[in-house]
């Protein structure tokens, strides 16, 4: 397999990953993020996929998956049963993003989590000049077919872990090339694009 | 073949065992150290009927452990011997399939109770002399599996790379796992549960009140009279495979078409095809099968409460194992259906097991594990690889 065949938000996440650890992917999708912690960083990684197709895929390319559900079927993990729980560019798309994130934080010692930045210029734009539904490389849905039911920025995330008393240990924002950017955070909550954040209990 | 084989006497074997043991291997166990049944009973010597295929490579790490379901026997990937069918898992065991004895050294044990030259009831209580029938001691999933750890003691196998089995088979690898979890490197618990629902005992008991009702029967000692409950056995058979299929399989292949005639025959004979089918299965059946056998294993697959084993916790059943797991379920099996699987995945979880679970779309009924289903072939290819990998398992492509 070619190191450098995922996705770059992906492989952003795979760097805060400490080799040979364990970790869950909820909403692995094909499995690629699973792949490539398995094979280059000898992660025991396990993956949870809300699409049965996605799991057997998963599964056929020799994957640890299960059919689940980030809302309901994290309640069935012991604590500490992980190093990481990984959501990417899932949260939104959560009936209850808040109590998933404490799950995630029961179940992992570490959090990490992306989302698409709902106050990026482009989403802002549209929204107040165009007055319509944003839709953008990363929000690509029309608003009668999202699955993103819970849609938020970065300064909103930031808030929700404050408020949760969630330690921040690390926050990457990715501008439209999903290329980190360095940026002061009303900047970032601008110019971001995505973000991913690595979270850990106070 | 007469006389003895060990020293269990052959001469009152019926003909089916006997053919079958002309094409197996066995071995006498419990001479020394007796099995020590659930039910309190120390049973010895037994003789375990069993096949392989492959072979065993100097590792001893590629040995792969096939539990066979309720009628099934050790006859996977080869002419059954005394029906002169296909082996009953060839679409799975085989060269070029899922489990390929050119990198698998395979194994398939006839279960304690059954009737393809296993000890059960049609077996002679070693201290009597006379053939057990019902005094043949009761046995359960737990006794089958840790009769069959005893075989591979024997056989100087420490540990399996995967055990795999579906319906009762699937009962066994649970069993197997929660038994032996530092023997056990992969599970596949296909279409199975870890314990028997309400329902499913309804349709045993009906089936075995089906046998016991047969005049036949004899109380059990239908051999001592030269006797054979060939319908009971027959409309137990035919009750259960009811149980195999799904509404939408016997539509498709049966609906209401008529059996050699053009109209209703205003009688009970078999008029629709699917009642002739049925009664095809079930005579085919007699042939095979021995009706106090039946009575035991329903009755293993009955008794089999995993949970109820632990203290009520599913969970304790699985803890600190190291075991891979891939369960399957297929989502028109109404026999096991796929919330049972998604317990055991639960289950799992609730001690951060690692466990893969597909669920598989076919309208095939419980049955769909023994047929040709690519979508089942393709994911536990994968898991099997996988595991493979990561047992350093060398030769499997």
């Amino acid at each position: 397999m070619n190191a450098a065949a995922i996705r770059v938000d992906l492989q952003l996440i795979a760097d805060m990953v400490d080799p040979s650890t364990r970790a869950l992917d909820v909403g692995c999708g094909d499995g690629s993020l699973l792949a490539y912690l398995v094979n280059f960083k000898r992660v025991d990684a396990r993956g949870m996929e809300l699409s049965q197709a996605g799991v057997n895929a998963c599964v056929a390319n020799g994957l640890s998956v299960i059919q689940g559900d980030a809302d309901t079927d994290l309640g069935n993990y012991p604590d500490d049963a992980f190093d990481y729980v990984i959501l990417s560019q899932t949260l939104q798309a959560t009936r209850e993003p808040r109590q998933v994130l404490q799950q995630m934080l029961r179940v992992g010692k570490r959090a990490i989590v992306s989302f698409p930045n709902f106050a990026h210029w482009q989403v802002r734009l549209r929204m107040v000049f165009g007055g319509r539904m944003p839709e953008t490389p990363s929000l690509p849905y029309k608003w009668y077919d999202t699955p993103n039911i819970h849609l938020c920025s970065i300064d909103d995330f930031r808030a929700l872990c404050a408020d949760m008393g969630v330690v921040i240990e690390r926050a990457i924002v990715l501008d439209r090339n999903s290329k980190p950017i360095n940026l002061p955070p009303l900047a970032a909550n601008l110019l971001g694009e995505q973000a991913v954040f690595m979270l850990r209990r106070d | 073949m007469e006389g003895t084989i060990g020293s269990l006497p052959l001469d009152d074997l019926a003909d089916a065992e006997r053919k079958a043991l002309g094409q197996c291997q066995h071995a006498i166990l419990g001479g020394d150290h007796a099995l020590h049944l659930d039910c309190g009973v120390d049973l010895g010597p037994y003789r375990l009927a069993y096949r392989t295929y492959g072979t065993l490579n100097a590792e001893k790490s590629n040995a792969v452990l096939i539990c066979h379901a309720l009628t099934g026997d050790q006859f996977v990937a080869e002419r059954h011997p005394v029906t002169g069918k296909d082996g009953w898992w060839e679409s799975m065991v085989g060269p070029g399939k899922v489990i390929d004895p050119a990198h698998y050294y395979v194994i398939c044990i006839n279960v304690l109770g059954g009737c393809m030259g296993t000890t059960g009831p049609l077996a002679s209580d070693p201290a009597s002399g006379k053939p057990w029938n019902l005094r043949f001691p009761v046995v359960t999933i737990a006794d089958m599996v840790r009769a069959q750890a005893a075989l591979l003691d024997h056989l100087g196998i420490a540990d399996l790379f995967c055990v795999i089995g579906g319906s009762m088979g699937g009962m066994q690898v649970l069993e197997w796992a929660a038994s032996f979890p530092r023997r056990v490197f992969a599970a596949v618990p296909i279409a199975c549960a870890a314990r028997h629902s309400a329902q499913n005992i309804a349709f045993h008991e009906v089936g075995r009140q089906a046998i016991m009702a047969d005049p036949e029967w004899k109380g059990g000692d239908y051999r001592l009279h030269k006797t054979v409950p060939a319908r009971g056995l027959a409309v137990a058979r035919m009750a259960a495979h009811i149980t195999y299929l799904s509404e939408q399989a016997l539509q498709r292949k049966f609906g209401r078409s008529l059996q050699d005639r053009n109209a209703l025959g205003f009688g009970f004979d078999a008029d629709f095809q699917v009642e002739s089918y049925l009664r095809y299965q079930g005579s085919t059946f007699v042939e095979r099968f021995d009706a106090n056998s039946y009575l035991y294993i329903t009755r293993a697959m009955d008794y089999f409460d995993l949970a109820d084993a632990h203290g009520g916790v599913l969970a304790n059943a699985f803890r600190g194992s190291p075991t891979r797991f891939c369960l399957v379920s297929f989502t028109s099996d109404w026999l096991f259906p796929t919330h049972e699987s998604r317990d055991v995945v639960h289950a799992l979880n609730a001690v951060a097991a690692n466990v893969s679970f597909v669920e598989i779309e076919s309208d095939k009924g419980h049955d769909a594990f023994l047929l040709e289903e690519p979508e089942m072939f393709r994911t536990l290819g994968g898991f099997l690889k996988g595991a493979a990998t990561v047992r350093g398992l060398r030769g499997v492509p």
